[in-house]
């Protein structure tokens, strides 16, 4: 009669000992296997009596289960070595850096423009626009600008050579050429969709958009970027303008601090024409907006001058309304600091990663403007 | 426009101070500019006397003086050889810093003696360029009176004057302003016509399309000479040199009444008729300047017998001007039309007082009042008896009356105002008429309507005043307001920053030259006036700015730029020319990485373009080799098409040549997307989605190497193939792409991945075998593929 006792401490002790997953398989296989020492015994139950079968039976079933115990047990604890070596080979220095990247950066001028589109458009604006080479007309005439009057020497306009018609196109000075192509009426339809065709009041529009102007210092370039306002309805009146420059100047920087001043100007296409300051400290070297006892210009408007109604088929005594006009890099660079204008378009990726924003930072009612 | 506080008196009841005036000025629409107040730098400087003064004990030319201060009497030391008992003159005490000899008094001995101040001189001050001694002031003068008032220094106001007010180029239409604004009261004007003792010997001609209207006396028997010390101080308090009596007279109410005057000598003058008339090809003048100016019929001449004697409202001539030796003065008081006087002032570059105020519009009712108040300052000045006015032509029309409903104030401005108050203030601006028709007075040309009249009242007011009215609520478009274009550029933008894009905001110009590089340069999209000829012509393309901006971060030692601009190209000059561009450059100099290289970067530029176009909507588009325009890489450059002839993009490496000619080292990749070009998607009422169908069964993958002709573009296998069952194949996808051992000479194997999904049961084997038979099938039709063996 085999020891069973024996038996079981030999193979127990044999498979602690088993270094590697093979040898402990090739115990498995000697003792469980088919043709197994603890499977022959097994087979060996069937030529007993009942009675020796009943001693025998539990002895042998307890040594398989036992010896089959101890092969899982060391099975697992070899595969945990084994997974620790690997792993541990696997090391790698995560000290070293990751594939250089680059960081894409939204141009702070647009992401301006963004911001103050998100204002206008909670106040119910809509965007229009129009072409960077305007004509005469849309640019002057049209804006009660009388030709040959020396507000247009205001403008340092550039312009175009003389076609064969001899009319010169020119870039547009201001965005408000734009306001005249929403309003006019019964305009020629064969333009492109993107820019803006004369529509009925009520209007409600801003158009943001290149500007051009033939100046070059630290404050002035000769490109630049402004956004216009219109609104045209029956009873829209000065004080209606005064409330959305004001609203706009406080959801743009942020603060329901800002003071404002509200004071007479002059344009040729409104009447009355105002300029609005904002409250600002110039003492440190930079300007402060929302501060100190200083003011600082950033933009002007007013009703919209009964000449340019007239002009674009509008009856001043059953249409009126307001406009403006502020300057985006600028608004831009006193919100966020930047320093000079004529950086703003120099593409110094440098400059682009330092004062630009992320792609997520869009502007959005839920998170705030910045 | 400069002014000050005493020559504002003149015209103007007021109690008011410097910062009031300031204030009220800002207000009513007059923007102020600055104050320069010679007062706060002379704060500390006050009339002191001299009691006594002794000879130092130790030095020759030092003088010990007691001196009466408003500190009480000191003992000072004075190097000045005119410090003498009794004299009046400047103390400066110690802690003062001196203007004129930049130091800052401490009370330290002099030669043993301690001086305990200063006694100054003007150039000490910084009063004057020169001096010689110590200030002698009039007696009159007390102990403590501020060094500023001494002198009769005052703050200068300087602002700037809108285009639509003429009238506040002189003092008189400030304080106008003024006073409807509640400062003070507008003192009446005391000027008086002056009686002529004999007709005008001169005769006055005018060419209504020139002068309109000319009058002009003539003054004889005057001594002309410096004139009195408080005109010359006026004039040079805001900035102008004294000449002599005569033309300070002129300048004074051209600053005065914004009415420009000019003075002939009538000795210099030949024959007996001034005339006002056009000029002619030819003619010359010597202005005043000292510079000759020929004449051409746009410019409107003064000429006497001689012929051209000086331009008409912009500046006088040399040959009959008034000196000191003037004895008989012709008068001239016309109105030059604006618009011609404007254009004579670009066209011969002279910048004058006249020509300012007349190119705005001067009062043209203003001709005679003008030349009563010159005359009578004249006889004051300079003696001398006067003819009779001589006014040839006639003013041009006053305007006529608006009529003004005063509810028309709440209507446009939101602002309540009694009728009451809206007459007064447009009486005290000058405006008459009664009921409802108002006449603007005749210097303000500017006011044509009612909304003017509106402005007139709210400025007045103050804008203060005007209510904040939120707007009223209005429907929105219920998608938002943005355009689908415009939100295109939206998410151009905030897609390529993300990809690691920085957005660049570059010219609409570029040079000539280099817009030929990129298609442009037409002669039609030059600036006629350009501000550099690196900027003279409208670009056809971001691209040739995005290279430079690139070389210029090279240069600086950052040449790894990665840059993206959304902005407008030009075709041509009509509206319809303009087009979107979404436009990328790379330079792909990445810095080096410890684990190698990314592979081509042309094919990570492909990548991004097509994420973006993804993102944009754009349908899937076909990429067509070798047809891209001249300033890509023949070889490594393409185009996506939608169809065979709507171009979306352009993508590749750009030609050496187009990077050597702006002065770049390459290479640079770039794209350029056409934005206007992508379709719209097709119109959908609601923004449902159709059904997602999910396959329950497991797609199974196949790999197929087929060996094409090298030259055939791999991609073009993945449509047929795609097309050989579209119910079940789901993806193509090239993995591999190899030439060498084991391809025959003239070819290449190129690596499918085929992505099959069963949509109903799992295929059985010869269903599989069915399909693939059909693939190959497919792509030997399409390109002559076959699949390796």
């Amino acid at each position: 009669m085999t020891d069973l006792t024996a038996m079981q401490a030999d193979l127990s002790a044999r498979v602690t000992a088993a270094a590697d997953l093979a040898a402990l398989e090739a115990i498995r296989v000697e003792a469980l296997g088919k043709q197994g020492s603890i499977s022959e015994l097994l087979k060996s139950l069937g030529k007993m009596s009942p009675d020796e079968r009943r001693e025998q039976g539990p002895k042998i079933n307890g040594l398989r289960d036992a010896v089959a115990a101890a092969v899982a047990a060391r099975k697992a604890e070899l595969e945990a070595a084994e997974l620790d070596a690997r792993l541990a080979a696997e090391r790698v220095d995560l000290t070293l850096p990751p594939p250089p990247e680059r960081k894409g950066r939204v141009h702070p001028t647009m992401q301006v423009l963004d911001e103050m589109i998100a204002v206008f458009a909670e106040m119910g604006f809509a965007l229009a626009e129009g072409p960077d080479i305007e004509d005469d007309f849309h640019n002057f005439t049209a804006l009660n600008f009388p030709p040959k009057h020396p507000a247009r020497e205001m403008h340092d306009t550039f312009w175009l050579p003389e076609d064969a018609n001899g009319e010169r196109k020119l870039l547009r000075t201001h965005t408000s050429p734009v306001q005249v192509r929403v309003m006019q009426q019964g305009q020629n339809r064969s333009l492109p969709a993107w820019i803006a065709q004369g529509q009925a009041p009520p209007i409600r529009v801003i158009v943001p958009g290149r500007v051009y102007r033939s100046d070059s210092d630290a404050t002035h370039t000769p490109m630049f970027h402004q956004l216009e306002g219109l609104v045209i309805d029956r009873n829209i009146h000065m004080g209606h303008l005064k409330w959305t420059l004001d609203a706009f100047i406080r959801r743009f920087f942020e603060s329901e601090n800002v003071g404002t001043r509200f004071r007479p100007h002059h344009f040729p296409f409104t009447e009355p024409s105002a300029e609005m300051d904002v409250q600002c400290d110039r003492s440190g070297g930079s300007i402060k907006i929302g501060e100190g006892t200083d003011f600082l210009e950033i933009l002007g408007g007013g009703m919209v001058h009964p000449n340019v109604l007239r002009n674009c088929g509008l009856d001043p005594d059953e249409w009126q309304g307001f406009a403006f006009g502020l300057g985006v890099d600028r608004l831009g660079m006193l919100k966020y600091g930047v320093p000079d204008l004529r950086d703003t378009f120099a593409a110094d990726t440098r400059w682009l990663e330092h004062w630009g924003f992320s792609a997520f930072q869009a502007p959005n009612p839920a998170t705030g403007l910045s | 426009m400069k002014f000050t506080l005493s020559w504002l008196k003149e015209h103007l009841d007021t109690a008011a101070t410097v910062d009031q005036i300031v204030d009220a000025m800002t207000m009513a629409g007059l923007e102020v500019e600055g104050v320069e107040d010679p007062a706060a730098k002379l704060a500390k400087f006050t009339v002191a006397k001299i009691v006594e003064a002794v000879q130092h004990p130790n030095a020759d030319k030092l003088r010990v003086c007691q001196v009466d201060t408003k500190d009480g009497r000191l003992e000072i030391v004075c190097g000045a050889p005119n410090a003498r008992a009794g004299l009046t003159t400047i103390y400066a005490p110690i802690g003062a810093y001196v203007p004129g000899s930049g130091i800052t008094l401490e009370a330290r001995p002099v030669r043993g003696v301690v001086s305990n101040g200063m006694l100054c001189s003007a150039k000490e001050l910084g009063v004057a360029e020169e001096s010689d001694g110590i200030v002698e002031l009039p007696d009159s003068l007390a102990v403590g009176v501020s060094a500023a008032e001494a002198f009769g220094l005052e703050a200068v106001i300087d602002f700037e004057v809108t285009p639509n007010r003429p009238d506040w180029l002189g003092v008189r239409g400030i304080a106008r302003d003024l006073a409807a604004a509640g400062l003070g009261v507008l003192k009446p004007d005391a000027t008086k016509p002056v009686a002529g003792a004999f007709p005008c010997p001169i005769e006055i001609k005018v060419d209504g399309s020139a002068c309109p209207v000319f009058a002009g006396r003539l003054i004889r028997g005057v001594k002309n000479g410096p004139s009195p010390e408080w005109l010359q101080r006026r004039l040079v308090s805001v900035g102008l040199r004294p000449i002599n009596a005569l033309v300070d007279v002129t300048n004074l109410i051209s600053y005065d009444r914004a009415r420009p005057l000019h003075v002939y000598d009538v000795a210099k003058l030949t024959g007996t008729v001034i005339e006002a008339r056009l000029g002619r090809e030819g003619e010359s003048v010597e202005a005043l300047d000292g510079k000759t100016y020929e004449m051409t019929p746009e410019i409107c001449v003064i000429a006497d017998g001689s012929g051209a004697i000086g331009l008409g409202g912009v500046m006088g001539g040399e040959s009959t001007g008034c000196s000191e030796a003037t004895v008989d003065v012709f008068v001239e008081s016309a109105w030059f039309d604006p618009i011609r006087t404007a254009q004579t002032g670009r066209t011969t570059g002279i910048v004058s007082d006249a020509q300012y105020r007349f190119a705005r519009t001067v009062d043209p009712q203003s001709c005679v009042p003008g030349l009563e108040l010159a005359t009578r300052l004249i006889l004051e000045m300079c003696g001398g008896e006067t003819s009779e006015v001589r006014v040839a032509g006639e003013a041009p029309a006053a305007p006529g009356p608006i009529v003004f409903d005063r509810s028309y104030v709440r209507k446009l401005a939101g602002l309540e105002v009694a009728a009451h108050r809206v007459d007064q203030i447009l009486a005290t601006l000058g405006f008459t008429g009664s009921g409802n028709q108002v006449i603007p007075p005749t210097w303000r040309r500017d006011v044509e309507g009612k909304a003017d009249l509106v402005e007139e009242i709210a400025r007045i007011v103050g804008y203060d005043k005007l209510p904040a009215e939120p707007l009223p609520e209005m429907a929105r478009p219920p998608g938002g307001v943005l355009t689908l274009r415009q939100r295109r550029m939206r998410d151009a933008r905030r897609t390529m920053a993300a990809r690691g894009y920085s957005e660049a905001v570059t010219w609409s110009f570029t040079a000539r030259a280099k817009a030929e590089l990129f298609g442009g340069g037409d002669a039609a999209l030059s600036l006629a006036n350009p501000i550099a000829s690196e900027l003279d012509t409208m670009r056809p393309s971001a691209l040739p700015n995005l290279v430079e901006a690139a070389a210029r971060n090279a240069n600086k030692g950052f040449d790894d730029a990665a840059l993206f601009e959304v902005g407008p190209n030009f075709r041509g000059d009509q509206p319809a020319d303009q087009w979107t561009a979404v436009t990328a450059l790379v330079a792909p100099h990445l810095p080096k990485h410890w684990g190698g290289g990314a592979g081509d970067p042309l094919f990570q530029l492909k990548a991004d373009l097509l994420a973006l176009l993804d993102e944009l909507g754009a349908p899937a588009l076909q990429v067509v080799q070798g047809q891209a325009s001249t300033w890509w890489h023949p070889g490594r450059s393409a185009r996506l098409q939608l169809g065979p002839k709507l171009v979306i993009a352009e993508f590749g490496e750009l030609h050496p040549r187009i990077l050597k000619a702006l002065d770049a080292e390459g290479p640079m990749l770039a794209f350029e997307i056409d934005l206007d070009a992508i379709p719209e998607p097709k119109k959908k009422g609601l923004k449902t989605k159709a059904a997602l169908e999910l396959s329950p069964l497991m797609p199974l993958r196949r790999d197929f190497a087929f060996l094409v002709g090298a030259e055939t573009p791999a991609g073009d296998l993945i449509r047929p193939i795609l097309g050989a069952d579209k119910a079940l194949i789901a993806q193509a996808r090239i993995f591999d792409v190899y030439q060498g051992a084991g391809v025959p000479e003239g070819m290449k194997s190129v690596a499918v991945e085929v992505l099959v999904q069963p949509r109903e049961k799992t295929l059985t084997e010869a269903e599989i075998e069915g399909l693939s038979g059909r693939i190959v099938a497919a792509a030997e039709k399409a390109v002559g593929a076959k699949l390796r063996g």
